[in-house]
């Protein structure tokens, strides 16, 4: 059930998502997590906690990688948004969905949004990742279908595929 | 005919593509237009009866929906087997979180507030909490004697060998609930309408469990209930029997309200309300020979249920078949018991009652070579089933599995003699204390008994007029590869391309019922009814003269274009036939339990750091049989997927249980394994083969839950000296038992939390 909000008057929030300017009308506490799900349709992000210890409703905030399930979304007003969805023209996507899909990172598929955000953001940090920095980087990202050693396999091949560009 | 081998290669994943771009539909990505969102009122107490409901004030009441047990227009009743869960508690409740009273708003924001607004006066009655009070009988809370379910399985004289023996060596085991944690929390949406009845979408393994369940509940021919089936983010067994619950509550809503109505629930909801692995206690007594062989015995194993029969009888039945391990009993004794407790009841769960008494078993094997003297390698050599053996059943073995070569294999693959030597001279003096354990079991394949018989499953497969193909089976996909192996089998049996072979959304108005999405029977049983409609379709065109036995994916195309002109269809379907030498005797409850088992050999590598308590897994072999592996790299997912969850069942994931409810229902307090808290889990696959699946294929998913507890706490002992004998074993169990001063305390009773 989400929180109760109906006490609180709503107020207008501009950002930028996936390039695009946006402004919606939101409760301040709502959770970005809701308001990119419900009021712009971006199902990308999944809840899967509903604290912040999943990471399944992990986008990009101002280049930063957070859970949207902890973040009011008064608090994204004026940031740059970046979802699953606005990724596709990343360099590192293809690569980490074709290796995903390789190696079987992906098996139910509803942490994948999320650890392939994780994934990405750890490699634009480190493009050339130990397993230990992997093991790091989506330490913040459950998943309860692979054991977690096809996606390390995943991004690592994603990462050398990157550097033989 | 260029195409080959699509079995056996790891083609990609059917809708992998939707996955990795975040395109793939869940139901809580789904929207209906003027669509309601639900809300369960559930009880606060374990046992009790209901007095009176009061609607409190600082609620518009009249803006919500609510339903209660009197708006069911069937038999109030979740039905599966015995019938006997309510759908909504009418007059009394018998475990915390029962649901009693639904509500639906517009607005989900002004959901929570309401809910907890609706005060239930109780009249409590005394709880039974423990398996241990539910056999005492002082308070009987379920039928006449607290059980749902007994099984006896008897197999020569035992009684005779006790006089025999050299040693009779007896253990006790315990084993936690577990929390199947799928990462996609349970969620449906319903609609109503007079003329079609009842529709769900939602996140399930089982469509026409759900269907069925329906059907009851709302006391509507079969099709005036249409149940479709969302992707679904995660399952291992949670998503087997309660989604009908929440099926029939989101429907409700929506006969009452008009409107579609969802229902999804939040991680505390579902973790604190829906099912988990049913906790168990196996007591061994076993009569062993001087040189270490198993004269007999007998096995005691019993399950809590929880407050209804849900599937407890079906997972007793599976722990029990499995409680002899991969071993040789000449006679053996062993009762087993489902019993009613104040708790939400235990269902589905990966491994369904083979992982709690293989976990005792496993552990009583070095209990066993410990008494003996000799290594837990040998005990287990010694023991081994081999064909033309018998089972605990009296199933005979007929393939030809050699377990000597699966376990050299697994000690060779994980070094396992230079490491036990080496760990042996380092902890003499180490704090860091490591050790090395393993254990070998089986698992059964396919529904128990005369389980498939009963199912009688039918699929289908269809080609259009452009070529297409399509398979049709209510089996699901929630991440263990259903849609890739079943569109493979059939891309192979026809000689296609596997792009040119697509499957149906489980939809209950499109697909025939090949049965539950459980029991590790998808790529065996339903995969072979698949190979078997797909060679129809061949036939069919052969038949007709419209191809030869030798064709190009062209001329199939122009074959089903010319078929279907004059036919107007191609569809071939294949319904299941027991094969005529697998027989069980449900009475007896003797004969061959599966028609097939895979079999396997895992090690585990441990460090138990004596200054934190921790214990960490550093290295994991798991070596099985599994017939014909149809995908490496999705089989690979499986095994590696489920030593994690086995992981986290063993050494993270503890249920701790006040008044029958669970109290750390939260991703912060219950704990799974993270990226950073596994060792590498290296897979190996042996292939036998087996007459009874698709192209050779036994079941694989559940196998993996079976190894890494008793495989890990063998190693632990190892590592210390000391008996553990149950999980979760946490760092606190740890220091509570190694702190002391005494290693031959039970510490069975400090593990095992206190429900």
């Amino acid at each position: 059930m989400s929180p109760p909000l109906e006490k609180a008057a709503k107020c207008e929030v501009s950002f930028i998502v996936n390039g695009e300017a946006k402004k919606v009308l939101a409760h301040p506490m709502e959770r970005l997590l809701d308001v990119l799900r419900n009021d712009l349709g971006l199902t990308g992000a999944k809840e899967g906690c509903g604290e912040g210890e999943c990471g399944s409703c992990s986008v990009l905030l101002d280049g930063m990688l957070v859970n949207s399930c902890l973040i009011p979304v008064a608090q994204a007003n004026g940031a740059s948004i970046v979802t699953i969805e606005g990724m596709s023209a990343h360099d590192l996507m293809k690569p980490l969905q074709e290796a995903f899909l390789e190696c079987g990172g992906a098996q139910c598929g509803i942490c994948t949004p999320g650890m392939i955000l994780a994934a990405v953001h750890l490699l634009e940090k480190k493009p050339e990742p130990a397993l230990a920095d992997i093991q790091e980087g989506l330490a913040g990202n459950l998943c309860r279908c692979t054991g977690y050693m096809q996606i390390f396999e995943a991004v690592t091949r994603a990462a050398r595929q990157r550097a033989a560009q | 005919m260029t195409v080959r081998h699509i079995v056996g290669a790891s083609v990609p994943r059917k809708e992998g593509w939707d996955k990795v771009t975040g395109a793939a539909r869940y139901v809580d990505d789904m929207v209906l237009p003027g669509m309601l969102y639900g809300a369960t009122v559930r009880s606060t107490i374990a046992r009790g009866k209901i007095k009176k409901i009061t609607f409190g004030p600082g609620i518009a009441w009249k803006e919500y929906v609510v339903v209660s047990a009197k708006d069911i227009p069937g038999k109030n009743c979740i039905a599966l087997i015995l019938d006997d869960q309510p759908c909504l508690a009418a007059d009394s409740v018998n475990h915390p979180e029962e649901p009693i009273l639904l509500l639906a708003h517009a607005d989900r924001h002004k959901l929570r507030k309401a809910v907890d607004a609706v005060a239930i006066e109780y009249e409590p009655l005394p709880p039974v909490h423990t398996i241990e009070e539910s056999e005492q009988k002082s308070t009987i809370i379920w039928g006449a004697d607290n059980t749902f379910k007994n099984f006896l399985v008897e197999k020569g004289d035992v009684d005779a060998v006790w006089k025999e023996a050299a040693h009779v060596v007896e253990g006790e085991y315990f084993t936690g609930a577990q929390e199947q944690l799928y990462i996609e929390n349970n969620g449906m949406i319903a609609a109503y309408d007079a003329e079609h009845g009842v529709t769900v979408w939602g996140s399930l393994q089982c469509p026409y469990y759900v269907h069925k369940a329906l059907m009851t509940l709302f006391a509507l021919s079969e099709e005036k209930v249409r149940v479709v089936q969302m992707e679904t983010g995660g399952a291992f067994g949670g998503k087997e029997e309660y989604p009908s619950m929440i099926a029939g509550h989101a429907a409700l809503l929506a006969m009452k309200s008009g409107r579609p109505v969802k229902i999804i629930y939040d991680r505390t909801e579902d973790m604190v309300a829906t099912t988990k692995r049913h906790p168990s206690r196996t007591r061994h007594r076993t009569a062993v020979s001087k040189d270490g062989k198993i004269l007999g015995g007998e096995i005691e194993f019993a399950i809590d249920g929880g407050a209804y029969a849900t599937l407890s009888s079906v997972v007793l039945s599976r722990g029990t078949i499995h409680a002899g391990g991969p071993y040789y009993w000449p006679s053996v004794r062993i009762r087993t018991k489902a019993v009613a407790t104040n708790s939400p009841p235990h269902g589905a769960f990966r491994g369904f009652g083979a992982p709690q008494s293989l976990f005792a078993m496993e552990r009583h094997m070095d209990r066993i070579a410990q008494v003996v003297g000799i290594s837990p390698i040998e005990i287990r050599r010694r023991n081994f089933l081999k064909p033309g053996k018998t089972t605990t059943t009296e199933q005979t073995i007929r393939e030809n599995i050699d377990l000597h070569h699966l376990l050299d294999r697994a000690l060779e693959l994980s070094n396992y003699a230079a490491k036990k030597k080496r760990f042996e001279e380092e902890n003499k003096t180490a704090t860091r204390k490591k050790g090395i354990g393993i254990a070998a079991f089986l698992h059964g394949a396919g529904f128990t008994g005369s389980g498939e018989r009963y199912l009688n499953s039918l699929v289908g497969v269809e080609a259009t007029a452009d070529g297409s193909v399509r398979v049709l089976v209510s089996s699901a996909e929630f991440g263990q590869g259903t849609n890739t192996v079943l569109c493979q089998i059939t891309a192979e049996a026809l000689g296609l391309p596997y792009e040119s072979v697509a499957i149906a959304q489980p939809d209950t108005t499109v697909v025939p019922n090949s049965g539950p999405t459980v029991a590790s029977r998808t790529a065996m049983i339903v995969g072979k009814l698949v190979q078997s409609a797909a060679q129809g379709i061949k036939q069919a065109l052969t038949k007709t003269d419209l191809l030869s036995d030798d064709y190009t994916p062209q001329q199939f195309r122009d074959a089903c274009r010319e078929y279907i002109a004059t036919h107007g269809a191609l569809k071939s379907l294949a319904r299941y036939e027991a094969p005529a030498d697998v027989f069980w005797d449900d009475e007896k409850y003797r004969g061959e339990a599966y028609a097939a088992f895979a079999w396997a050999v895992y090690v585990a590598e441990v460090t138990v750091d004596l200054t934190t308590y921790s214990v960490t897994v550093d290295d994991f072999v798991a070596l099985q049989e599994v017939g014909k592996v149809i995908n490496p790299v999705l089989a690979a997912g499986q095994i590696t997927g489920g030593v994690a969850q086995g992981i986290g069942f063993t050494l993270y994931e503890k249920v701790v249980w006040q008044n029958g409810c669970m109290m750390n229902n939260q991703m912060t307090n219950y704990i799974m394994p993270t990226s950073v808290d596994l060792p590498p889990i290296r897979v190996f696959f042996e292939e036998l083969g087996n007459v009874h699946g698709a192209h050779g294929a036994k079941g694989i998913g559940e196998l993996p839950m079976d190894g890494p507890a008793p495989a890990i706490l063998n190693a632990i002992e190892d590592a210390t000296g000391v008996r553990f004998c149950a999980i979760p074993l946490l760092p606190e169990d740890l220091l509570d038992a190694l702190g002391s001063e005494s290693p031959e305390l039970d510490v069975s009773s400090l593990a095992r939390g206190s429900p």
